[in-house]
C-alpha cells in the first residue's frame, strides 16, 4: 500500500510487521524517531512486544543478545557514539550467531561532535561479523528490514545484520513508500525457529570459551557463513522480487554500465545524486555509469570484478576514512577485487560529518579520475588547512 | 568432536579444554629426594597431583599447567621444572 512518509517512520512500520518479540534501544539522533515509533506501537497494542528500556547501548544490544539467545526474534537500532558504545557486544553476538537485526541510521563519529551523516560508524564495525545492508531510498531501507530476518535466521547462516541508511538524508525525509501488509509480510518471513534457545530444562551456554585448539575455527566457520550468504541473499531477494515486485536478489546494482568507460561505485543515498549527475554527463556525452554496493558485508568481489572488467576506470566514493590507510574502506576493497586488471581504480573520501555531496561534485570526480587524480580528500576547503 | 555454531556449550562441556595444552615448563618428580610430605598435591592449584599405591606423587599432565607452585613449595626440592618440547 503506498503511503508518504518519514524514513523512520517506514522503518518502524516494516519492523513492525516483522513482529519482534523483543526490541531493546536507546534513543540517538539520528535514529531517534524509530524507536520512539516503535515504543509507541508497543504501548498502544499494535506490537506485541516486550520494548526494554535501558540505561545506554551496551545494555540495550546486551538485552537483544540474551532475548535472542533465549529465542526471540529481537530488533535494536543506533548509530554513531551508540554502535561504538555497543561494540564489545556487537563482536559477541557475532560469534554467539544471534541473528539479531539492527538499524543503523549512518552519522559521522566523534570528535570533533558531529550528528551529521556519514557512514563510519557501520563501516568501522565491517569486520564483527554482522551482515550489512546499505540503502539508496526509504523504500530499499524499508524492505531490506524483512530481507534481513529472512537472511539473519537461515539455520546455514545464523548471523545479525546492520541495515544501515543515512541519517537525516533517508531518516528524516518523506518519500512515497509501498508498504507492506501484515499477512504478506507474514507469508515471506515465517515465525523465528532457533536451532537451539536458552531454555532452564535443556541447559546450554552460548559463546563459551575457546582455547587456542579452538578459536581458530570458530572464526573460520564464522567467515564461510558471511561467504554463503550471498547465495542466502540472492535466494531470499528473489522470493522478496517474486511475492512483491521489488528484486534485491543482486548484491551491486548496476546504472548505465553496459558502455560505461568511467565507473563511480558508491553506496546509500548518495547513488541518488549520482545517478542525476551521470544522466546528465551522459546527455553531454560522457559514458560514465554506477556501480551501486547495496551489501558491503558479505563484500561481493567477485561480482564487483565481473561488473567492472570492461571499464576503463573506476571512482571509489567514501563517506568514510579509514585514517592512514590509503583513503576510505570501500575504495581499498573495490581495489583489491580488481587486483589483476590493470584497471585504475581510484578513491574519493568525500561527504564526511554531513559535508553536502552534489551533482557538481560528481561530475568533479569523474573529471579528476579520468586525468589520474585520486586517492584522497575531495572538497577540502583549502582556506582552513 | 565437531564445532558448535556460535560455542554453544552443553554443560560438561569444559572437559575438552585440557589445561594441559598450556603448559610451557613440565615438572618431573624425583622420587628418591621425595619424603612423601604432600606438599605437592595440597598446594596443586588444578588438583591434578595424585598419590600412587607407594605414597609417591606424580601429576597428570592431562591437565597440569605447568604453573611450578608444587616445585616452588617442595621442601626437598624434589620436582624441577624442564622446558617442554612440542
Amino acid at each position: 500500500m503506498m503511503e508518504i512518509t518519514e524514513g523512520s517512520h517506514a522503518v518502524a512500520e516494516a519492523v513492525r510487521l516483522c513482529r519482534p518479540q523483543v526490541v531493546s534501544a536507546y534513543p540517538i539522533t539520528p535514529q531517534t524517531h524509530i524507536v520512539e515509533a516503535l515504543a509507541d506501537f508497543v504501548a498502544n497494542g499494535k506490537l506485541d512486544a516486550e520494548y526494554i528500556t535501558v540505561e545506554n547501548e551496551l545494555s540495550a544490544l546486551s538485552a537483544c543478545v540474551g532475548a535472542s539467545a533465549a529465542g526471540s526474534r529481537t530488533y535494536s537500532a543506533t548509530t554513531s557514539q551508540g554502535l561504538l558504545l555497543m561494540t564489545e557486544v556487537v563482536f559477541n553476538a557475532a560469534g554467539m550467531r544471534l541473528p539479531i537485526v539492527m538499524s543503523i541510521a549512518n552519522r559521522a563519529v566523534g570528535a570533533p561532535l558531529s550528528i551529521w551523516n556519514d557512514m563510519q560508524d557501520s563501516i568501522s564495525l565491517r569486520d564483527a561479523g554482522w551482515l550489512q545492508f546499505y540503502a539508496e531510498d526509504n523504500q530499499e531501507a524499508t524492505d531490506l528490514h524483512f530481507l534481513a530476518y529472512k537472511v539473519a535466521e537461515s539455520k546455514e547462516i545464523q548471523l545479525p545484520v546492520f541495515v544501515c541508511f543515512d541519517g537525516f538524508i533517508l531518516s528524516h525525509t518523506y518519500e512515497p513508500i509501498d508498504m507492506l501488509l501484515q499477512e504478506q509480510v507474514d507469508q515471506y518471513l515465517p515465525k523465528f525457529d532457533p536451532a537451539e534457545k536458552l531454555d532452564a530444562k535443556d541447559p546450554i551456554s552460548f559463546g563459551m570459551y575457546a582455547t587456542p585448539e579452538y578459536y581458530l575455527e570458530f572464526r573460520y566457520e564464522m567467515d564461510q557463513a558471511q561467504k554463503r550468504a550471498k547465495d542466502v541473499i540472492a535466494k531470499a531477494g528473489k522470493e522478496f522480487g517474486t511475492m512483491f515486485g521489488r528484486d534485491y536478489s543482486a548484491l551491486t546494482v548496476g546504472y548505465l554500465l553496459d558502455d560505461a568507460e568511467t565507473v563511480i561505485v558508491a553506496m546509500g543515498s548518495v547513488c541518488g545524486t549520482v545517478k542525476d549527475a551521470i544522466d546528465e554527463m551522459r546527455a553531454a556525452g560522457k559514458k560514465v555509469g554506477l556501480l551501486k554496493i547495496r551489501v558491503f558485508r558479505p563484500f561481493p568481489s567477485e561480482e564487483i570484478a565481473k561488473a567492472l572488467s570492461k571499464v576503463k576506470r573506476v571512482a571509489v566514493l567514501d563517506k568514510n576514512i579509514s585514517l592512514g590507510a590509503k583513503g576510505g574502506a570501500t575504495a581499498i576493497e573495490v581495489r583489491d577485487a580488481m587486483y589483476g586488471s590493470m584497471i585504475p581504480v581510484k578513491g574519493y573520501v568525500l561527504g564526511l560529518g554531513g559535508r553536502d555531496i552534489r551533482k557538481k561534485d560528481i561530475k568533479e570526480i569523474v573529471s579528476l579520475c579520468e586525468n589520474g587524480i585520486g586517492d584522497q580528500f575531495y572538497g577540502l576547503r583549502k582556506e582552513l588547512i | 568432536m565437531t564445532l558448535a555454531v556460535g560455542c554453544r556449550a552443553r554443560p560438561g562441556k569444559s572437559r575438552d579444554n585440557k589445561t594441559g595444552s598450556w603448559r610451557v615448563f613440565k615438572p618431573s618428580f624425583d622420587h628418591e629426594k621425595c619424603s612423601k610430605c604432600g606438599m605437592c598435591q595440597t598446594l596443586c592449584p588444578e588438583g591434578c597431583v595424585h598419590e600412587d599405591a607407594e605414597g609417591f606423587f606424580d601429576p597428570d599432565f592431562t591437565y597440569c599447567k605447568g604453573c611450578g607452585i608444587c616445585a616452588t613449595e617442595c621442601p626437598k626440592e624434589a620436582i624441577a621444572m624442564n622446558q617442554e618440547e612440542k
